[in-house]
């Protein structure tokens, strides 16, 4: 049972680096809760993984600390910090039965055997590997070997965290649903930290009650999928979370809010004052598909948008407009009608965001 | 279901089989033809059934240098596969280092074999070579030419230098293939070095190993261009294996018949013995 933060870390794959493209992780500081479900979300190569080797200890970072419990254990080798990992092609023990893996690591421990068979009959019951027991482990299909990985972390005891580098990759769909279940009736049975790597946002939001959004080396956000939806603190949230993700259109102050191509945007008088002490190269707003409101017909303070695409997606339709020259996607309503060639647009002051260099600025009394 | 029937592309494989009939199937024909008749010339010959079988199986001067060639396998590969492995492990596995060391296991197996029997046969002698002078200088009495026992180690040895390189280069390979996971997992379950030998790396080189054993068994069970160079096979018969029995028999004394009848016998004890080999070895990948 630990507590995992993270001081100041960062790291780089090269002996030597010179500018913030050579690190894989950018310095960050961060805590994993005791007993959390947590999920790390992000792109293919933002540094995900080298995050989760630094915390199980397979990689050693090469600048800022790792803490369990307020002890450093950045020299700590892995099988010393009471950590299990599960990666993402399952990694089982071909010539031993499922017994032996699962009793593997506690074998190396050096438990005695009556203790071991509990603990092992114990493990398999949760993950429902009773009958396989005896079987080989090479002859297993590819979920059944993830679970024995799976179980090989859960046997021990002394586990304080448990780690999932994206473990459901090879797993067929039906079969994920099942597992990412029972990985969530675990982690309330056994009260682990459990940090859950991934590049699939449900997968995320299901598993985890926080989840961390990485982008280019970075936690840019740590939030609740609630949160992480309805407040992107940085534009790669916004855009990664969601489907379709937020719509971002680039914008330039003006008096009195921000516009386009013609378009007036107002704001609040405290984000006017916010967008004029900061100082920034770029600025966006950005409005997830789902607030954009639609009026049934011409509106005063609507906007008009030429809609360009419709996409029936059963329970929900999506449209593609056209203002002032930007792409707007819109989630609508299954029930509400569909607006022919015009709709009439606008954009609720409590759901536009506005981002400068990418991160969201909020009016006065906010970080 | 019709089904039509079309075995036309049995043709296709026409090509192979004759130049697999030509290359080993009429020639051994030929062995066989030889060892079913006594041939004198063109033509007078004469069918004896399984005489020369009978003959051979019960000649003691082969009972002998089939017993060698076991013992002389034997020792090849419990020598030559545990120092390959070993010298698979111990390879470095990135940068010069592993380049250069590949390189250098890789030399041996460029010689061509009565080069390395003359290699060592300088190499031993007592006058003018650098181990057998070395060796009688420090006091110790060795004669590769006189003394079985020196001419059988040097013989081993030989055959060590020469081939364990192919044994840790296929191991290596074998090695390499391993994900990184593996150990990683292996580390997070606190496997002991033993631990990840005995259950990760030993079973993913299986197939490695397989192969290694196999060609290991059949070459050394086949010598004879080196012990012929090295010792001529001696002294008095200690280093003559089956293939120079065989070769005195055919060559020196002509006596075909017996000795394509103890070809075909060979033939048979080396695919018998590859053949448990294998069987031992895959028998493990059923359930």
């Amino acid at each position: 049972m630990a507590e995992i933060r993270l001081q100041n870390l960062a790291h780089s794959y090269s002996s030597q680096p010179t500018s913030a493209d050579d690190y894989a992780i950018r310095e960050m500081n961060h805590i994993w809760e005791q007993g959390g479900a947590y999920a790390l979300l992000g792109p293919s190569g933002c540094g995900k993984s080298t995050l989760l080797n630094i915390i199980s200890g397979l990689l050693i970072p090469s600048e800022g600390q790792v803490l369990f419990d307020s002890r450093v254990v950045n020299e700590l080798t892995p099988e010393r910090r009471n950590i299990a990992q599960v990666f993402q092609f399952p990694v089982v023990y071909d010539t031993m039965t499922v017994f032996d893996n699962l009793a593997f690591p506690l074998r190396n421990q050096g438990m005695d055997k009556e203790k071991i068979l509990a603990k092992v009959q114990e493990i398999a019951d949760v993950l429902d590997l009773q009958t396989l027991l005896k079987k080989k482990a090479r002859n297993l299909t590819a979920d059944e070997k993830q679970k024995v990985s799976m179980g090989r972390g859960l046997v021990r005891d002394d586990v304080s965290a448990i780690l999932f580098d994206e473990p459901l990759t090879v797993i067929d769909p039906h079969l994920k649903w099942k597992l990412r279940r029972k990985l969530k009736q675990i982690h309330e049975q056994f009260n682990i930290t459990m940090v859950y790597v991934t590049h699939d946002q449900l997968e995320a939001s299901t598993f985890a009650d926080k989840i961390a959004v990485m982008y280019g080396g970075q936690i840019v956000q740590f939030g609740t999928p609630r949160e992480l939806f309805e407040k992107p603190r940085h534009t790669f949230v916004g855009y990664f979370i969601g489907s379709p993700g937020m719509n971002l259109i680039d914008v330039q102050p003006e008096p009195g809010g921000v516009g386009f191509g013609g378009v007036h945007l107002a704001l609040s008088e405290a984000m006017q004052a916010r967008i004029a002490q900061t100082s920034f190269s770029s600025l966006k707003v950005g409005i997830r598909p789902e607030f954009v409101h639609v009026w049934d017909g011409p509106y005063d303070d609507a906007f008009c948008a030429e809609v360009a695409h419709v996409e029936d997606l059963g329970t929900y339709k999506i449209l593609t407009l056209h203002l002032a020259g930007k792409k707007l996607k819109i989630r609508l309503a299954e029930d509400k009608p569909v607006p022919q060639k015009q709709a009439w647009i606008s954009f609720p002051g409590q759901w536009l965001m506005v981002y400068a260099d990418d991160y969201l600025l909020e009016a006065a009394g906010h970080e | 279901m019709n089904k039509v029937k079309n075995n036309k592309a049995w043709w296709l494989v026409l090509p192979v089989f004759l130049l697999v009939a030509f290359s080993a199937i009429i020639p051994m024909m030929t062995v066989v033809n030889y060892s079913v008749q006594d041939i004198f010339d063109q033509s007078s010959r004469y069918f004896v059934g399984a005489d020369w079988y009978r003959q051979v199986l019960l000649d003691p001067r082969l009972h002998d240098s089939l017993l060698r060639q076991f013992i002389y396998s034997g020792c090849v590969l419990l020598i030559e596969i545990p120092l390959g492995i070993g010298i698979a492990l111990t390879m470095p596995t990135k940068g010069r280092w592993s380049s250069l060391c590949l390189i250098v296991m890789t030399i041996p197996l460029l010689i061509p074999w009565n080069v390395v029997g003359t290699i060592w046969q300088i190499f031993g002698r007592a006058d003018i070579g650098l181990l057998g002078w070395g060796l009688n200088s420090l006091g110790l009495s060795y004669n590769y030419a006189a003394n079985t026992m020196d001419a059988w180690v040097t013989v081993l040895i030989m055959d060590v230098w020469h081939w364990t390189s192919l044994v840790a280069l296929l191991c290596y390979s074998g090695l390499r293939a391993i994900p990184d996971v593996y150990y990683q997992a292996a580390r997070i379950d606190r496997a002991s070095a033993w631990a990840v030998f005995r259950h990760i790396q030993l079973p993913k080189m299986k197939s490695v190993l397989l192969i290694a054993v196999m060609l290991r068994f059949m070459d050394s069970f086949m010598i004879y261009t080196e012990p012929f160079v090295l010792t001529g096979g001696g002294p008095g018969n200690a280093t003559t294996f089956l293939s120079q029995t065989l070769t005195q028999m055919a060559i020196g004394q002509f006596d075909l018949g017996p000795a394509a009848a103890f070809s075909l016998v060979y033939f048979l004890i080396i695919l018998l013995v590859s053949w448990l080999f294998y069987t031992a070895m895959t028998h493990g990948d059923k359930n």
